[in-house]
């Protein structure tokens, strides 16, 4: 029987190889989706396959990796990539935005800030925004080409006739460098300003749709909207119980059967890192730390 | 009081260690072998290498062991793992008109050169639960006879000899066989990309595809020319001395559908081909493919494509099931930041619903 071996990071060499040039093309046209290759990954398509196979294509020997799902480093998913890196990588990981050259996310972009040669690499289930309007990709691939956005403006403005106001909360559709309309991965429209104008290297890899696409730093990244009806964040009505934070993206955490809430930040690092540096909100109990084990 | 939620790595090894000790069973039940998979479960073997695209028995084998008999779990870990493997280069195209068949029937003609073959086929089988197998019984040895070395012509050839049928398109030697493992695949896709989908297409989608068309959803009137299982030899062109070099044999089932095809402008009426091809002994597999791949023909022989079946993006975009599966499962992710946006509009929405409702009522009341 033939006994698995495998190379640094996983994937061997040539798809890395091929995976970087699709990466490179990405960076030159930003956000449009470049077609890949991309490989069965030892974990299932739909589980983060395409941002593992980027990550898997990036990471160096002196990287140091972060792995968050929703914000945080502690759930499940976020664990299992992070444990699969340091196995076959055996890079550095660490739970700290700061200190992280990749970071690779679910649904999220840190709340702090973004620094010159970090790379973000963001998983995708559904790369194509205009998917849900048209499920051909044939179709989709031509309105791309053509920069024909009507279907979607349309979209928007509909939002607007029956709400009066846009009704998407997540996976908000953005234009990038002022040419292709990009789904930014479901992160909540929270985060849409963050990718603007940002410092850091922002790569999107879809696996089971076999897309990649990317947005250079210092890119202009703008909400799709109206002028009368212009983008607005998702503002939250009370601060972060914990840390007191009144800037970043809360979790509802239900805590009894009574209808009680509270309302917690998503991103454990900056949560954990405000409270170690002394701020307090309303419900702030010393984090528990999982013991260590191996 | 509320503490950050901790301690996800210990719940996954110990996730995984009671996964192990539920695999395993009862302890005093006899721990099941790759070869007892392999020799008696034969066909779920055969299934696991065809869609997980590896012909290694004792790999499927030991798939399905690990995937506790959960044929797209183990499909997906021969996946996983073949997509890791070198390639040393493509072998020559196998002749399956020289398959030793062990099995080969036809419904168009009532005999055949080589005659018909029933072989080992659940086929005729009273679908009675048999007792006798629940101790275990030691079956009769299986009738011989003298072998007969009368070739067995493919069907499809004895029809194709008159122009009845379209002929089947010539290998080219020198084109490029396209892989979807390698290239993304991108629409329209060529009739090779689209055998090679529905060869690692899920079995059971493909059966309701081209059931469907059997229905009228894309109907093409098929007849099962020629179904045909056995042993082929698969060669390579070794360069360094200059001929093919067989590698070995490996077990393939084949299907030729018989389709009725109208005829156009330019071309006479006569029949056409639907094609299937699978590892192992998988009738049901290389039927259906063989019902898809002609329905996915439509736009080359100028039918009007309006059912699913001949739909070739919708066909080839959800046939796989590692895909499938992990998107439909990928649901059990968490979701809550998500969720919470969702939660958050909601919220305005019905606050907004309420307010617009609430607003007329006061205005009567205050007439």
């Amino acid at each position: 029987m033939n006994a698995p071996t495998y190379n640094f990071a996983y994937l061997d060499e040539q798809t890395k190889r091929m995976i970087r040039r699709a990466i490179l093309k990405a960076i030159a046209i930003p956000g449009y989706q470049v077609p890949f290759a991309s490989r069965e990954m030892p974990m299932p398509y739909g589980w983060g396959t395409g941002g593992v196979q980027v990550t898997a294509a990036i990471l160096g020997p002196t990287d140091v990796l972060k792995v968050i799902d929703q914000g945080s480093d502690d759930t499940t998913n976020a664990i299992s990539i992070r444990k699969f890196f340091a196995k076959t990588a055996g890079v550095t990981t660490t739970t700290s935005t700061e200190v992280a050259t990749v970071i690779q996310t679910r649904h999220r972009i840190p709340e702090a800030s973004l620094r010159a040669g970090q790379v973000l690499v963001y998983q995708v289930p559904i790369p194509e925004p205009l998917r849900y309007l048209e499920p051909r990709e044939t179709e989709t691939r031509r309105m791309h080409a053509l920069a024909e956005y009507g279907l979607m403006h349309v979209k928007l403005y509909e939002d607007i006739a029956r709400f009066g106001h846009i009704a998407t909360a997540y996976a908000y559709p953005v234009k990038v460098n002022a040419r292709y309309v990009m789904d930014p991965s479901p992160t909540p429209k929270f985060d849409n300003p963050k990718m603007d104008n940002c410092p850091a290297l922002q790569l999107f890899g879809a696996g089971r749709e076999k897309r990649i696409y990317a947005i250079p730093p210092y890119t202009s990244v703008v909400s799709l909207d109206f002028e009368d009806h212009p983008f607005t964040r998702y503002k939250f009505d009370a601060p972060c119980a914990l840390c007191g934070a009144a800037d970043s993206y809360l979790d509802e955490i239900v805590t009894d059967d009574k209808g009680s809430r509270m309302f917690v930040c998503s991103d454990t690092d900056y949560c954990e890192g405000r409270q170690a540096a002394g701020h307090r909100g309303s419900q702030a109990a010393a984090p528990h730390k999982e013991a260590a084990h191996d | 009081m509320y503490v950050a939620v901790k301690g996800g790595e210990r719940a996954i090894e110990n996730a995984h260690r009671l996964l192990a000790h539920e695999r395993r069973g009862d302890r005093d039940v006899p721990e099941i072998s790759l070869a007892q998979v392999a020799e008696q479960l034969g066909l779920a073997v055969d299934r696991v290498m065809g869609e997980g695209s590896l012909y290694d028995r004792e790999l499927a084998a030991l798939a399905i062991k690990q995937a506790r008999g959960d044929l797209i779990e183990a499909i997906f870990l021969v996946r996983a793992f073949r997509a890791t493997l070198p390639r040393f280069g493509v072998t020559e195209p196998v002749d399956t008109g020289q398959m030793r068949v062990q099995r080969r029937v036809s419904s168009t003609f009532k005999d055949i050169p080589g005659g018909q073959v029933l072989g080992p086929t659940f086929d005729y089988t009273h679908r009675l639960l048999d007792p006798q197998l629940v101790h275990g019984i030691e079956p009769a040895p299986p009738a011989v006879g003298e072998a007969s070395d009368a070739s067995t012509p493919r069907v499809t050839d004895i029809l194709g000899r008159d122009g009845l049928i379209e002929p089947s398109p010539q290998a080219q030697a020198d084109a490029d066989v396209g892989d979807l493992t390698r290239e993304p695949l991108g629409f329209p896709a060529e009739r090779d990309l689209r055998l090679q989908n529905l060869a690692r297409g899920d079995e059971g989608f493909l059966l309701a595809l081209g059931y469907s068309t059997q229905r009228g959803y894309g109907r093409n009137h098929p007849f099962a020319g020629e179904i045909r299982f056995g042993e082929v030899e698969v060669e390579f062109m070794a360069e360094e001395v200059g001929f093919a070099v067989p590698l070995g044999s490996i077990e393939l089932t084949e299907c030729q559908m018989v389709n009725q095809f109208k005829g156009s402008a330019t071309e006479a009426p006569c029949f056409t081909r639907g094609y299937g091809l699978a590892f192992g002994q998988s009738e049901r597999k290389t039927m259906s493919m063989a019902l898809v791949d002609r329905a996915l023909r439509a736009r080359e022989l100028g039918e009007d494509v309006l059912a699913p079946a001949q739909d070739e993006e919708f066909v080839m975009s959800h046939s796989d099931n590692v895909q499938a599966t992990g998107f439909v499962e990928h649901l059990k992710l968490p979701h809550y930041v998500d969720f919470q946006s969702e939660l958050g509009l909601l919220r305005k929405l019905r606050k907004e619903f309420e307010e617009a409702n609430a607003a007329p009522s006061l205005q009567e009341a205050a007439e």
